[in-house]
């Protein structure tokens, strides 16, 4: 939302890469990174639940960690690399994950879906096979009132094999 | 579709709006935005029930970026979702009836400064006493919350017998009487219900919000601004989760649309999780005695249940809520006689309302729990008791409604199955357990909400030389997939792919009446209408092909893209040339389709909740673990098997089943709408113990049990393609089966909901003292019932009327007189 210059407290600047592009951003000082992502930079893909957060919904990726960008000042991400869900998908091509969760139930009203898929992104770069405790664990932070999370942790499985098979196809 | 055989039907897809949700592009209410957009805070009361004495805005007028500042002289029409219950306002024009009840609006150029300057909107109150629970609701009937309703703080209460029940259970051998106590919980979507306004170039007013109802939405503004309805749009933004949460017509969204009229300029709320659960119209807490006999070869003979609903501080839905208490007992098993009474009462909390299984999860935890009780008692295993007494396909119930197709016998044989709950039952060591239990949900509500003889459901195609078909509906999107719904049946039956139908959905100025997305509707009612669109749009079509390729229009085929010739595949008209060839014969190409519910057999005042065109069934089995020592209750599997009629796409049947068992198993272990009073010094106000995600427990990932859903397909005549309801009905036998877990596993009976540690652990406690082992409520306060509408069955010569509807009589006697 626009910052009225009567309410402007101490403006901010930060320089950070967000989806792989440069991003040389003002804002209120005060503004968390979900507030800058969704208000500034015109990135409303990034959700709010809870304003504590405890749902997950709001998740992205920073230097490739999941954090919860509710919880985040975005002055914090000076010099850092930003990954939300818009930044999944290559040239309109879906990422194994988000092809899995459409395909197998894994989203249904769809929004708590950004912060599960960047959340299971983190994880598979870790785990490239993950058992479904891991995905249990790795995926607890996140709330989804729709699935069950069944059909979550399907997608999260499918996703995996689907990107095993593709790094054996494409030897590094 | 040709031949009977289906293309898409029954078939795994990826649902249509799939691809936007995962690339986040699915636009939500609050992702909306317009230029010259302005923000929204409302200004809740922070007291229980007091009369408001005087409002003073001027210190936030005055605020530098604030806008407008509204109060409830500025929006003062009444409005509310049920005719019977127009007890709202969009803001509190002279009481507050809950902590949490709109008082004033602030409109600011940012949020923030709308936010700061509420702290500036003095309200003097003149606090009045609290109503805090339904027997204090009972028994203290000043302060009246409402002016209206039947006496004293008594909102609306009911009474049917239908036959006598009394002789029954005397004749029983065996009567189990019980009390049981159902704690109110919430709907908690993810997404906090958002809504943007605007007055657009046409000088209308639009207003974007998170409802799942927005033909109701659309009447109650018409009503509250006074305007024309064609002057106001409606559009249902995709729901983040509705549940029955964003059924109810909302304060935000009146006062929003005022202020973008009084403004001129685009304005926006979007609610903080707190705001959401004082919107709640959740889950009502409910009182219940049940009592049921049977002989002892486990056939029941009649039923008696009393329900005492804790409202909260509006009417919102529960009307409808009270008599869904007593309407869906019968349509499970055979009850040959049955009596219902039932009561509302307004408290001083946020309304009760809808929530998945509307009113009818409490009564059902009861009843299960009730049988299981009795299978004991008698010696019998729980699965035969009931399937000894399942209910007869094409059948009318004692009160009156009738039955369609009914898979529960194979439900709950398949899940004994794979549950081998026979082995387990009664058998398993100390501490772990297995429980049954089944129910029945609607198909879509057999009466709209406001009394009218047009289609509940319309349906509109537009069809040309592009070769895209676009379907308009009014229902809305909520995440179950009902844009995917509609765009299957109409692609199946014009045997085309997905990809070459749009929908749109949920707009008033662009698509036909929907009443929306509750009660499990949608799929039978929108399907239907759908299917009569998509079947009217092939008849024009056919008779071009049929001309087109010089074949009688009985050989005209659909599919794979292509209109042909059945007789002869390979003779036929690419989609396209079909297309061009009927625009041709017929003009601009377009069809309508419509959806009105069979009419009910309940002639009774007071029928009118519970009809359906059809009705779906589940049965579970629920393993526990419990922990003797702390009480804590572990689930490591549930079995559940629904009677869908058919699955339209498995990959959503199966997300509904197991997304209503999640539900299921929070509601049953963890989830309450609990409420607790402030220390003196802090107002002693009533308030919500923890409206937050932090506190208010929701099942995770490692809460969350491995589940196996067994589908059980019997078309149903009644539903498109045979398809009936999946959205709700799963959910409701998860609470009772955990509660005869929980007593399989540890010899406990919990009467009430939640079943948390504490409660096992007062029932093995009562038990080690030599008590009967059982949490739950000591009786059943004391209701002054109306005297009962005495409906026969149908089984003893009734008609459905009622014998002693005093108005009836008297409209008898009128017609005698004038006879004469």
């Amino acid at each position: 939302m626009s910052d009225s210059p009567s309410m402007a407290s101490e403006r901010a600047r930060a320089r950070f890469r967000v989806n792989g592009e440069p991003v040389d951003a003002l804002f209120d000082a005060t503004k968390t990174l979900l507030e800058v992502l969704r208000e500034d930079l015109d990135l409303p893909g990034t959700k709010h639940g809870c304003e504590l957060g405890e749902c997950g919904a709001c998740a992205v990726l920073v230097d490739g960690e999941p954090v919860l960008s509710c919880l985040a000042l975005a002055l914090e991400c000076e010099g850092r690399d930003v990954v939300t869900v818009e930044g999944l998908a290559e040239r309109g091509e879906l990422h194994p994950l988000q092809a899995a969760f459409a395909d197998l139930g894994g989203s249904q009203c769809g929004y708590c879906t950004p912060g599960f898929l960047v959340t299971a992104a983190a994880l598979l770069e870790r785990r490239p096979d993950p058992t479904r405790e891991e995905i249990r664990e790795a995926l607890s932070g996140n709330l989804c009132r729709c699935t069950g999370y069944n059909q979550i942790f399907e997608s999260v499985e499918e996703a995996a094999r689907l990107l095993r098979a593709r790094r054996t196809e494409e030897p590094a | 579709m040709s031949d009977g055989r289906f293309d898409l039907v029954g078939r795994p897809r990826r649902r249509v709006d799939g691809r936007g949700k995962v690339l986040g592009e699915t636009r939500f209410a609050d992702d909306l935005t317009l230029p010259r957009m302005v923000h929204m805070k409302l200004l809740r009361s922070p007291l229980p029930h007091a009369r408001i004495r005087r409002i003073d805005a001027s210190e936030a007028e005055a605020h530098p970026g604030v806008l407008l500042v509204l109060t409830g002289k500025d929006v003062p029409g009444e409005y509310g979702i049920l005719p019977v219950s127009q007890d709202e306002t969009a803001l509190a024009v002279e009481r507050v009836r809950f902590v949490g009840d709109p008082v004033a609006a602030v409109v600011a150029l940012d949020e923030a400064t709308a936010a700061d300057a509420l702290a500036l909107v003095e309200v003097d109150y003149e606090p009045l006493a609290t109503i805090a629970t339904p027997e204090e609701a009972l028994t203290t009937p000043e302060p009246r919350i409402h002016a209206y309703g039947e006496e004293g703080n008594v909102h609306k209460r009911a009474a049917f017998e239908f036959g006598d029940v009394e002789e029954a259970l005397a004749g029983a051998d065996l009567v189990v009487d019980g009390v049981y106590s159902y704690e109110g919980n919430t709907h908690l979507p993810i997404e906090q219900h958002a809504s943007l306004a605007a007055v657009e170039k046409d000088g209308h007013l639009t207003l974007w919000s998170s409802t799942q109802c927005p033909h109701y939405v659309h009447r109650a503004l018409q009503k509250v601004l006074d305007l024309p309805a064609a002057h106001i749009r409606v559009v249902a933004t995709p729901n983040g989760g509705g549940f029955g949460g964003k059924s109810d017509v909302f304060n935000h969204e009146m006062v929003a649309a005022k202020a973008a009229i009084l403004l001129g300029r685009p304005v926006k709320i979007c609610l903080t999780r707190e705001e959401v659960f004082y919107c709640h119209r959740g889950r009502h807490p409910v009182k219940m005695r049940m009592r049921t006999g049977v002989k002892n070869d486990g056939t029941l003979v009649g039923m008696t249940l009393q329900t005492l609903l804790d409202g909260g501080a509006y009417g919102s839905y529960g009307v409808a809520s009270l008599f869904y208490t007593g309407a869906l007992q019968t349509v499970t098993y055979r009850v040959p006689r049955y009596r219902f009474e039932g009561c509302r009462v307004f408290t001083n909390k946020p309304p009760c309302g809808p929530k998945r299984g509307h009113g009818t999860p409490q009564p059902r935890f009861a009843q299960e729990i009730q049988l299981d009780t009795i299978a004991e008692k008698l010696g019998m295993d729980p699965a035969e008791l009931r399937l000894k007494n399942v209910a007869e396909p094409n059948s009318l119930t004692a009160n009156w409604l009738r039955i369609g197709t009914i898979g529960l016998a194979e439900c709950i044989r398949r899940v004994v199955d794979a549950s081998d709950f026979t082995g387990r039952h009664r058998k398993l060591p100390h501490g772990r357990g297995v429980g049954l239990a089944c129910s029945s949900y609607l198909c879509g509500a057999g009466l709209a909400i406001y009394w009218n003889k047009m289609p509940q459901s319309g349906v509109q195609l537009k069809l040309d030389r592009s070769g895209l078909v676009t379907v308009f509906s009014g229902a809305t999107e909520i995440g179950q997939g009902s844009d995917d719904v509609l765009v299957a049946l109409v692609a199946e039956i014009l045997g085309i792919e997905p990809s070459d139908v749009r929908a749109v959905t949920g707009d008033t100025d662009l698509t036909p009446v929907d009443l929306g997305s509750y009660s499990s509707r949608v799929t039978l009612m929108m399907g239907n209408a759908a299917i009569q669109a998509a079947e009217r749009a092939r008849a024009l079509i056919a008779e071009a092909a049929a001309k087109r390729l010089d074949i009688p229009r009985e050989r005209v085929g659909f599919g794979g893209r292509r209109v042909f010739d059945v007789e002869d595949a390979g003779r036929g008209l690419a989609w396209r040339e079909a297309l061009v060839a009927a625009e041709e014969m017929h003009g601009t190409l377009g069809t309508v389709g419509s959806y009105t519910p069979p009419r009910a057999a309940a002639r009774f005042k007071g029928g009118g909740v519970g009809p359906s065109a059809a009705y779906s069934y589940s049965a579970a089995v629920v393993e526990v673990e419990v922990d003797p020592a702390t009480g804590w209750i572990t689930v490591p599997k549930i079995w559940i098997a629904h009677d869908i009629g058919r699955a339209l796409n498995p990959v959503s049947v199966r997300g509904q089943v197991e997304g209503s068992v999640y539900m299921g198993l929070g509601e049953a272990l963890m989830e309450e709408q609990a409420f607790r009073r402030l220390p003196a010094r802090l107002s002693g106000a009533l308030v919500h113990k923890f409206p937050s995600l932090l506190e208010y427990k929701s099942p995770t990932t490692h809460d969350m049990p491995d589940v196996e859903t067994v589908l059980v397909e019997d078309p149903d005549p009644a539903g498109p393609f045979g398809a009936k309801e999946v959205g709700q009905g799963p959910l409701l036998p998860i609470m009772p089966a955990v509660s005869n877990a929980v007593y399989d596993a540890v010899g406990v009976r919990i009467h009430e909901v939640p079943i948390t540690p504490d409660k096992v652990l007062k029932a093995l406690d009562d038990r080690a003292r030599g008590g009967p082992g059982r949490y739950g409520p000591d009786g059943f306060p004391d209701v002054e019932w109306p005297e009962a509408l005495r409906v026969p069955p149908p089984w003893e010569g009734g008609d459905g009327n009622a014998t002693n509807d005093p108005e009836r009589k008297r409209a008898a006697k009128l017609e005698k007189v004038k006879r004469t």
